[in-house]
């Protein structure tokens, strides 16, 4: 009875009707042409291949720049750049010389600023990920972060004036300028922190939670582990955001020259002010006349370097902890 | 079949989410050593009911709570330390949830946060646990490989063993055998037979021919409304009391 279905719906279809004589010859030359092109495929091919060649043509024109910039400044830069050159101090007015008291100020400032952001960011975000509940006040905290990882850069810059140089006392200094740079990186902390935390299942939570585990040691067993790749990763991006940054440290810490003890990593106090990399950029560039050229640039390349550098670090302990990814 | 002695009571029970009544103020007592199966079609509060006995409700934000449950006659909702509660139930809910951790750390989980350290202890009891989740022989040679790599059956059987590890008084069962295969089940009925000696069980089913199998009295719930509470002998007799519950066992509706 099926087959007797079967053959009706076939001669229902009236390509095989047998309505015209030909019609067997028709439907194998058909049958032939299958997998040939029809106007129809053609036309979607080239549509494919013009919409692959729009997009592989925007990506070129994003990378292309970005080597052509760095080839430059690497052959700008080749005269200067030398070990002596990341070592010692700059002299002569800045017109020769190295850039050791800005390197080793871009580097304090870094590391104190996310000293400070990275505990209190990730905290903050684990609280209000996985503690705090959805009422009013959290809501306007969440709203708080969002906005506040969009204020512009010399906003914070005033705010570290008014509040750390100033009101508490400290100054312009290192710690001054460190703490500005660290309210400006707690912010994107915290967001990137609460994706990471956001990303664990909610039903491994639950399943903790039923076993009568406590929410400290579901977070510590199960949540941390699970979204450390992606909180380490926020944590690290900003260390190029805090290391490129001039406005939030030129009101604060940073000073046009500082000379300091060469080769001697601790020749900074947190007290004191100091030269940065970004602000020593900027004023080699714009400020001093009669800069041999090669100088700004070996400047540049020291920066790009770090900053790449950093993010090449992260990248590296993304994907080793991505391997240990667990479900 | 029970030894008589009333292990959970229920009464007045009203659960609302936000707009939506979930319970309607359901009473009835559960008894030591039985299983009980509730059956009833969804939407009935079938598992709203197992959220309030271990208070996962509370994660819920909007539900409001009326009525009591008891554990050996002292309120849930009044309890001090609701982890300690939650230590006093095994949940196992329809999907499977294999922890990211090794597959003798998810059983061994429990007992962890509970403050068992002693390797010799954590090993016999993360034995005993698979095998009585009828997983052991299956994983006994890879208990440190991923308890998320295993297929969607064995982690139903994992999360079951993670249920059993805290040594619970009670054992709340939620569909747990959706994503198991027939054979397995079976096994699994055998166990929870076995240890309806030791503890009280809460069947939650769809399967009107498991809770007849295994049950020793079933609950008919319907909209948050206790249809009928009795013993399987009434239920699936042909003429329980209510003709819902008739209905509803014998598929005519539902």
């Amino acid at each position: 009875m099926t087959g007797q279905q079967d053959t009706t719906i076939i001669n229902s279809n009236p390509d095989a009707s047998g309505k015209d004589p030909g019609s067997s010859e028709k439907q194998a030359s058909r049958n032939a042409n299958l997998f040939t092109e029809t106007p129809l495929v053609r036309r979607k091919r080239l549509a494919e291949n013009m919409a692959k060649g729009l997009f592989l043509l925007m990506t070129l024109l994003m990378v292309i720049p970005l080597i052509l910039i760095v080839t430059y400044l690497f052959y700008k830069a080749f005269p200067v750049l030398s070990f002596d050159f990341l070592f010692t101090n700059p002299t002569h007015g800045m017109r020769a010389g190295g850039i050791w008291a800005a390197l080793l100020g871009t580097i304090y400032l870094v590391i104190i600023s996310l000293l400070v952001s990275a505990p209190i960011g990730v905290l903050a975000a684990v609280y209000l990920n996985e503690y705090a509940r959805e009422n009013w006040l959290t809501r306007i905290i969440n709203l708080a972060v969002v906005n506040l990882a969009g204020v512009p850069s010399i906003v914070h810059a005033l705010f570290g004036v008014g509040a750390f140089v100033l009101f508490a006392g400290m100054g312009r200094s290192i710690l001054a300028a460190s703490l500005t740079l660290a309210i400006m990186t707690l912010p994107v902390i915290i967001a990137a922190t609460k994706e990471a935390l956001g990303a664990v299942p909610m039903a491994f939570r639950e399943a903790c939670w039923n076993v009568g585990a406590t929410r400290w040691q579901t977070i510590r067993k199960i949540v941390l582990p699970n979204s450390i790749s992606g909180i380490l990763t926020g944590i690290i991006l900003q260390v190029s955001r805090a290391a490129g940054e001039t406005a939030p440290i030129m009101f604060t810490g940073a000073v046009f020259y500082k000379a300091i003890s060469e080769g001697n990593p601790f020749a900074y106090g947190l007290f004191d002010q100091c030269m940065a990399l970004s602000m020593h950029l900027f004023t080699i560039s714009t400020q001093v006349p009669n800069v041999p050229e090669a100088i700004p640039y070996a400047t540049a390349v020291v920066l790009l370097g770090t900053v790449l550098l950093v993010n090449m670090l992260a990248i590296a302990l993304r994907v080793y902890l991505r391997s240990r990814k667990k479900w | 079949m029970g030894n008589g002695k009333i292990k959970i009571e229920i009464s007045n029970l009203e659960v609302r989410y936000d707009q939506k009544e979930a319970l309607k103020g359901i009473s009835f007592d559960i008894y030591e050593n039985e299983i009980l199966a509730i059956i009833g079609p969804a939407q009935s509060g079938k598992t709203t009911l197992l959220k309030v006995i271990n208070r996962t409700i509370e994660f819920f934000p909007d539900v409001r709570v009326g009525g009591t449950v008891r554990i050996d006659g002292e309120n849930v909702r009044e309890m001090k330390n609701v982890n300690e509660l939650r230590r006093r139930i095994g949940m196992v809910f329809p999907l499977p949830v294999g922890l990211p951790l090794s597959i003798y750390d998810n059983v061994a989980f429990a007992p962890r946060a509970a403050g068992i350290h002693d390797r010799e202890k954590l090993d016999e009891l993360v034995e005993r646990c698979l095998k009585q989740a009828a997983l052991w022989d299956e994983v006994k040679d890879r208990l440190d490989s991923l308890g998320t790599r295993l297929s969607g059956g064995q982690q139903q059987r994992l999360t079951i063993a993670r249920a059993l590890s805290h040594q619970p008084e009670i054992l709340c069962l939620d569909e747990f055998s959706i994503a198991v295969d027939p054979v397995t089940t079976m096994r699994i009925e055998d166990v929870l037979k076995e240890l309806r000696s030791q503890m009280t069980i809460i069947l939650v089913t769809n399967l009107v021919q498991q809770a007849r199998r295994l049950a020793d009295r079933t609950a008919f719930l319907l909209n948050g409304e206790l249809i009928e509470i009795g013993s399987n002998e009434v239920i699936f007799s042909g003429s329980p009391a209510n003709k819902m519950t008739y209905d509803y066992v014998s598929g005519i509706f539902g």
